[in-house]
Parts: C-alpha cells; sequence; structure tokens
C-alpha cells in the first residue's frame, strides 16, 4: 500500500466539529432511549424530568448551544493507519488544536486544571485532550470521540477482583459502583464497564464502553446478557431521573472485555450521565 | 402544578416549601462552586470578611459555559451538590437560606438546613440549556479569576426546580441523603 498524506489541519478541523457537534446534537441512540424512558416511566415526577431532558436536547440542537454547561474533558480513541503520515505539522498537535479550536470557537466551557493538587490553574481551553491511540493497519485515520463530564466520572472506580469471585462478584461491584453514586451522576446513566486486562486497560474499556452506541450489544451472547440483566438490576434501584426516584436509573449498560492474566479479574466501572456524548470520524 | 417564588425567601416561604414541590423561582441569586465555596470557608475560619454578604441569599452550584452573543448567559446547570458539603454548614450560619444544586447532601448539611431554617432545591442536572433560558441577566460579584467558577449575581425569571430537601430536613426522595 503507498504512504498516504493527510494534511495536520485536516485533522483539526475534523476534531473541532466532533466536539462542536457532539456536545450541541444529542446522539440518536440517546435520544431515542431518554424517549421510551419518558413513555413507561410510572414516577409522575421522573416522567416530568425526562420530558425536560428531551426538550433540552431540542433547545441546545435548535440554537447550537451545549447540552450541558459541563462540556467535560476531552477523550478518544484514535486508529492510526500506519501507512499515513502528517504533513505541516504533527498528529498530536493537530489533534490538541481542534479541541483549543472547538471549546474557543463553540462556546463551551473550559473545564481542565493545569496541576491537580496545588495551584488548580484553568489551562482556558480545555486542552490537554486524553488520547489513546493504536496503530494499525491501513491508510485512514479513525477518530472515537467522548467529552466526559465529571459530575459522572467521580462516581466511577476500579476494583482488582479476583478469579475466585466469578460472575457475582463482578455482578456486585458493578451495582455496588452504581448504587453509591446514587442521584449524583445525573441520571438516567450510561454505564461503561471494563473486564480483564490489567488495572488500566480496564478502566480504559471502561471508558470506551461508554463510547459506544446504547442500542448496540457485546458481540458475545454472555457478555450481552450480562448487560441486560444489570440494566433490570440498576433500574430496580429506585434512583430515578435526575434521582429524585423513578425506573429509569440508567438508559444503558455497556461491556468490554479482555484477556486477562490468570490471577486476574480486572473490573472498571466507567459511569456516564444521560448527556451521554460521543462521535465518530474518519479521515 | 409548580408554585411561584419570588426572592428573597422570607422565613415563612421557606417553611411553605415542602419537599417534593414543583416550583418556579424569580429573583436575583449568587453562584458559587467548589473554588468559591473553598475560598468562603477559608475566610470565615480565619474570622475575615467575606466579599459578598450570604444573609438571606440564595446560592445556584454552577460553572455556566460562555454566553454566546445575544446571549444573556451560556448553558447553566447545576453541579453536584456534595462537593460543597464540606463548607456549607459554615455558610449556612452565616446567613444563607437555601441552596440550589443536584443530588445528595450529606446529614450534617441537613442537621444545619433545619437548624437555620434552610431549604435545599434540585434543579434538573444536564438540562443546561433549557435551564439558561431562565437567567436574565449576569453580573461578576467576586473572584473573577476563577472564570467559570467566579461568585455571579444571577437575575431569573421562572427558574425551574424542586425542592429536594425541606427546611423540617425531609427528603423527595430517599437517596437524597449521604449514607
Amino acid at each position: 500500500m503507498e504512504i498516504r498524506s493527510i494534511n495536520a489541519q485536516t485533522i483539526t478541523q475534523t476534531v473541532k466539529k466532533l466536539y462542536m457537534d457532539m456536545n450541541y446534537f444529542i446522539g440518536d441512540d440517546i435520544l431515542s432511549a431518554l424517549k421510551n424512558a419518558q413513555q413507561n416511566e410510572s414516577s409522575s415526577t421522573g416522567k416530568a424530568v425526562l420530558s425536560t431532558l428531551i426538550e433540552n436536547n431540542r433547545i441546545a440542537a435548535r440554537d447550537e448551544v451545549a447540552i450541558c454547561q459541563d462540556t467535560g474533558m476531552a477523550v478518544m480513541f484514535i486508529e492510526y493507519g500506519e501507512k499515513v503520515v502528517i504533513e505541516n505539522g504533527s498528529f498530536e498537535d493537530a489533534v490538541q488544536e481542534g479541541v483549543r479550536q472547538a471549546y474557543i470557537d463553540g462556546y463551551l466551557r473550559k473545564s481542565v486544571v493545569d496541576d491537580p493538587v496545588f495551584e488548580r490553574i484553568n489551562t482556558k481551553d480545555n486542552t490537554p485532550a486524553i488520547i489513546y491511540t493504536t496503530i494499525v493497519p491501513g491508510s485512514k485515520i479513525k477518530i472515537l470521540a467522548g467529552c466526559k463530564g465529571f459530575g459522572s466520572e467521580n462516581m466511577s472506580a476500579v476494583k482488582m477482583l479476583t478469579p475466585s469471585a466469578g460472575i457475582e462478584g463482578v455482578r456486585k461491584f458493578i451495582l455496588d459502583t452504581v448504587r453509591t453514586a446514587g442521584p449524583n451522576p445525573c441520571p438516567p446513566i450510561v454505564v461503561g464497564v471494563g473486564i480483564g486486562g490489567t488495572f488500566e486497560k480496564a478502566a480504559m474499556l471502561a471508558k470506551k464502553a461508554t463510547l459506544r452506541p446504547i442500542d448496540t450489544k457485546n458481540p458475545d451472547s454472555r457478555y450481552a446478557q450480562l448487560e441486560d440483566e444489570l440494566l433490570a438490576g440498576i433500574n430496580k434501584m429506585g434512583f430515578g431521573p435526575a434521582g429524585l426516584g423513578g425506573d429509569n436509573t440508567a438508559l444503558g449498560v455497556n461491556i468490554e472485555y479482555f484477556p486477562t492474566h490468570i490471577a486476574g479479574m480486572p473490573v472498571a466501572v466507567n459511569i456516564c450521565c444521560h448527556a451521554a456524548r460521543h462521535k465518530e470520524a474518519e479521515i | 402544578m409548580a408554585k411561584k417564588i419570588t426572592l428573597p425567601l422570607t422565613d415563612e416561604a421557606i417553611k411553605d416549601l415542602k419537599a417534593g414541590d414543583s416550583v418556579l423561582i424569580t429573583g436575583s441569586m449568587l453562584t458559587g462552586r467548589d473554588a468559591a465555596h473553598k475560598r468562603l470557608f477559608e475566610l470565615i475560619e480565619k474570622g475575615e470578611k467575606l466579599p459578598v454578604d450570604l444573609s438571606g441569599e440564595v446560592i445556584y452550584y454552577v460553572g455556566p459555559a460562555p454566553a454566546k452573543p445575544g446571549h444573556a448567559v451560556g448553558p447553566a446547570g447545576p453541579t453536584s451538590s456534595y462537593r460543597m458539603d464540606k463548607y456549607t454548614p459554615a455558610l449556612l450560619d452565616r446567613g444563607l437560606k437555601a441552596m440550589i444544586g443536584k443530588g445528595a447532601r450529606s446529614p450534617e448539611v441537613i442537621e444545619s438546613m433545619i437548624k437555620n431554617g434552610c431549604v435545599y432545591f434540585a434543579a434538573i442536572g444536564g438540562a443546561a440549556a433549557l435551564i439558561s433560558q431562565s437567567i436574565k441577566k449576569v453580573e461578576t460579584l467576586a473572584y473573577e479569576d476563577l472564570g467559570t467558577e467566579a461568585i455571579y449575581r444571577f437575575t431569573v425569571e421562572d427558574f425551574p426546580a424542586i425542592v429536594a430537601i425541606d427546611s423540617m430536613g425531609n427528603l423527595a426522595a430517599p437517596s437524597l441523603i449521604k449514607k
């Protein structure tokens, strides 16, 4: 295969558009899940909250303003084709520049501070974005992008379960994490679960799971069934829309898994609010 | 049916608010979140004067997105209240009458609310574009260097909220007390 040149500017423009669009226009997967939830919610407060959220999504799209003021920290999973060379710039800078331009030109909130412990000075352009890149065969760049609000991010957890914990241990940890989060992460939530790999791999899988459309299932039927069981279990907790009570605490549970060590069974739960913003592009 | 209330809140008006009531709030309120609370709390601990008078005020836990040209404010939904819990009793003792946020509060906050006759409203988390339509005017009051986390004064009309915890400590939903 021939080497393919991609201009850094093209990458910047693509990333910029992804972030502006995902913040203004909720995905069809989330919108239809909210509409379904609104139909089947038995709590009158819950029903009213869901109607408000659907209306909020309509206003945001109409006015091209952010769905939620917490426009999050930008996270991207990028598949970089090994035949691609970048012209007129570097890959990392081009991606970060796209985020910077989206948050400045798109009237999105800058929510990133430079150091976590001491002065916590705002970087004023929402960079750095968190970028996970894998090199893949081919001559394309695929970007899976999300923006993660921290009301829900703060409710996430990783646990190093061991094999004897079994599926019961996995189920319990996930449900306990959601129960502890309670009304705080802006339910109805999307629950991303990563199982396997190493400590950090499980967390990355959980993040990636939150970016998968919620109208899809894990291709492995055993994991798909676990997704369904967990969703039903979470919706029995009763936190409901906005945590004010009701049947719809979660819109979906997405699980991703990966091979792991003979001694381990890491599980990560990444909780995402109902404004589960994700978008993909291919260059 | 939502109950229309105007700010500032009188003690009688606060007593009339019951957990679970839907309200539409009109008047002016302060804003403040993590960083501003930390600064206010540190001043209180040192016995120093605060940059804003809290007595009789309502504070909205929010860090708005930037306003587009022609808009008074950008999207401005509530942030999680529990992060303010550590600082809240000191603010209530200084005369703060109500808070607007989302999610659960600690037992210490609820105890202080009962003692001081205060109310906690929940705004709908994530309904930021919709809520911003009820915010008509924004002025910066203090801590401008904090950007979105500064203390602003919002003038609101029919701002939608729900009484999450009333002044008697009743909860709109059992999960609103942090265990």
